[in-house]
């Protein structure tokens, strides 16, 4: 194979190439149109051109992988980082490597006016090249949004299981949303460090916020009412809808060895009784 | 051999398990710790396991053993300081130690006791009244 001429013909016309990709960018992205945003697809676009020049003078074939295309993979992983948290789609993202063809395959037609094999030959490498970069783009792109997935998961799991202390004593277990395996697991564990670490012995689980109890669900209760009495805490469950009371006796759940209640209120006036305390009303001695 | 040393706190008996607890030891502290009961006439018996990293179906097994051995020579037995991470594994299991009683530490465990015990004397006044 013949050294492809790229290099040498993106550094002949650069200030050309690099107005004609620009507009051409600023035509599909027009609804980002902005000027901070344009500024910096100029900067970008500024550095790929000399990293690609760059790469390709020193690289054999299209192979991205290779060590001299490290800043050229580099630019456009953070490129992909850049527009992935501005919100862009995957598209819009990838446009910046694919709208690059259109300027250079114009040249590469001046360049070659008579040679058709040679114009076939560099068009193809052309080709290949941008397709694998903007592969890459995409790729990178996508790894950046399942980072912030696994991420947001992460979260919404330490926030979705708070543990709060009522009373010296007393802890509450507000649960919303689904109690699947994995949840299930971390508010366990979560309860029964708080118990440890405030030193009680008694807990409310308030299921209000868990929008369906089935017979999955009503057996991870149990093991975590089980797990808190084998520490010495009692649990009490509250918050049970009307709705699925009826549920969990159509299920022909077994919940008689828990305290329920109906309200956290009715639960937390337990609790006190429980610890030989009363809500009085103030000025009644 | 090594043995679990138990203590005499009152009318109550402390035993302390610091160590992997193996077939022999556990056997063992079943033999002592009866004896002890009898011997010592206690009302009461605190097993503590805040030292146990680890605690697997067996020694599950034998706390239920140990609870009911007690509860035929009419002492209570108060199982205290399990760690979260054992009382997980031991819902895993399905060992729910059902018919042992549970506190957080020796304090809580011995406040239990007494009111038990107290509660029985109460009783006991109340028949004779």
């Amino acid at each position: 194979m013949t050294k492809t001429r790229i290099p040498e013909i993106i550094d002949r016309h650069r200030e050309a190439l690099l107005s004609e990709w620009l507009s051409l960018q600023s035509q599909l992205l027009s609804a980002r149109g902005d000027r901070i945003f344009e500024q910096q697809t100029k900067t970008n676009s500024q550095d790929f051109l000399n990293a690609l020049s760059d790469a390709l003078s020193r690289s054999r074939g299209p192979d991205i992988a290779a060590p001299e295309w490290s800043r050229v993979r580099d630019l456009l992983t953070d490129l992909s980082r850049e527009r992935a948290g501005q919100g862009f789609s995957p598209s819009e993202t990838a446009t910046f490597v694919f709208s690059f063809k259109q300027p250079l395959f114009v040249r590469l037609g001046a360049e070659y006016p008579d040679d058709a094999s040679a114009l076939q030959d560099e068009l193809w490498t052309a080709t290949e090249l941008l397709d694998r970069l903007g592969l890459l783009t995409i790729e990178a792109y996508q790894k950046i949004r399942e980072q912030v997935i696994t991420r947001q998961q992460q979260e919404m799991l330490e926030l979705s299981t708070p543990v709060v202390e009522l009373w010296s004593g007393i802890l509450a277990l507000p649960l919303i949303g689904t109690l699947d395996s994995a949840r299930t697991q971390i508010v366990m564990e979560n309860l029964l460090t708080s118990i440890v670490n405030k030193g009680a012995d008694l807990a409310v689980i308030d299921i209000t916020g868990v929008p369906t109890v089935d017979t999955l669900v009503a057996q991870h209760l149990l093991k975590t009412v089980a797990a808190a009495r084998l520490m010495g805490a009692e649990c009490i469950i509250s918050g049970i809808r009307p709705q699925i009371a009826q549920t969990i006796i159509h299920l022909g759940v077994d919940l008689s060895g828990v305290v329920t209640k109906a309200t956290l209120a009715d639960a937390f006036q337990l609790a006190l009784k429980k610890r030989k305390l009363a809500i009085k009303p103030a000025g009644t001695d | 051999m090594e043995r679990i040393p138990i203590l005499k706190l009152g009318s109550f008996l402390l035993v302390t398990i610091q160590v992997d607890m193996h077939d022999q030891l556990a056997l063992a502290l079943q033999d002592d710790l009866t004896d002890r009961i009898v011997r010592d006439r206690a009302r009461g018996v605190l097993i503590d396991i805040s030292a146990l990293d680890v605690v697997d179906s067996f020694i599950g097994r034998m706390l239920g053993n140990i609870a009911t051995m007690a509860r035929i020579l009419d002492a209570e037995t108060v199982v205290v300081g399990m760690r979260p991470s054992v009382a997980i594994t031991l819902v895993e299991l399905g060992v729910s130690l059902q018919g042992i009683r549970t506190a957080l530490n020796v304090d809580r465990g011995m406040d239990l006791l007494r009111a038990g015990i107290d509660g029985e004397i109460g009783i006991d006044d109340s028949q004779e009244g």
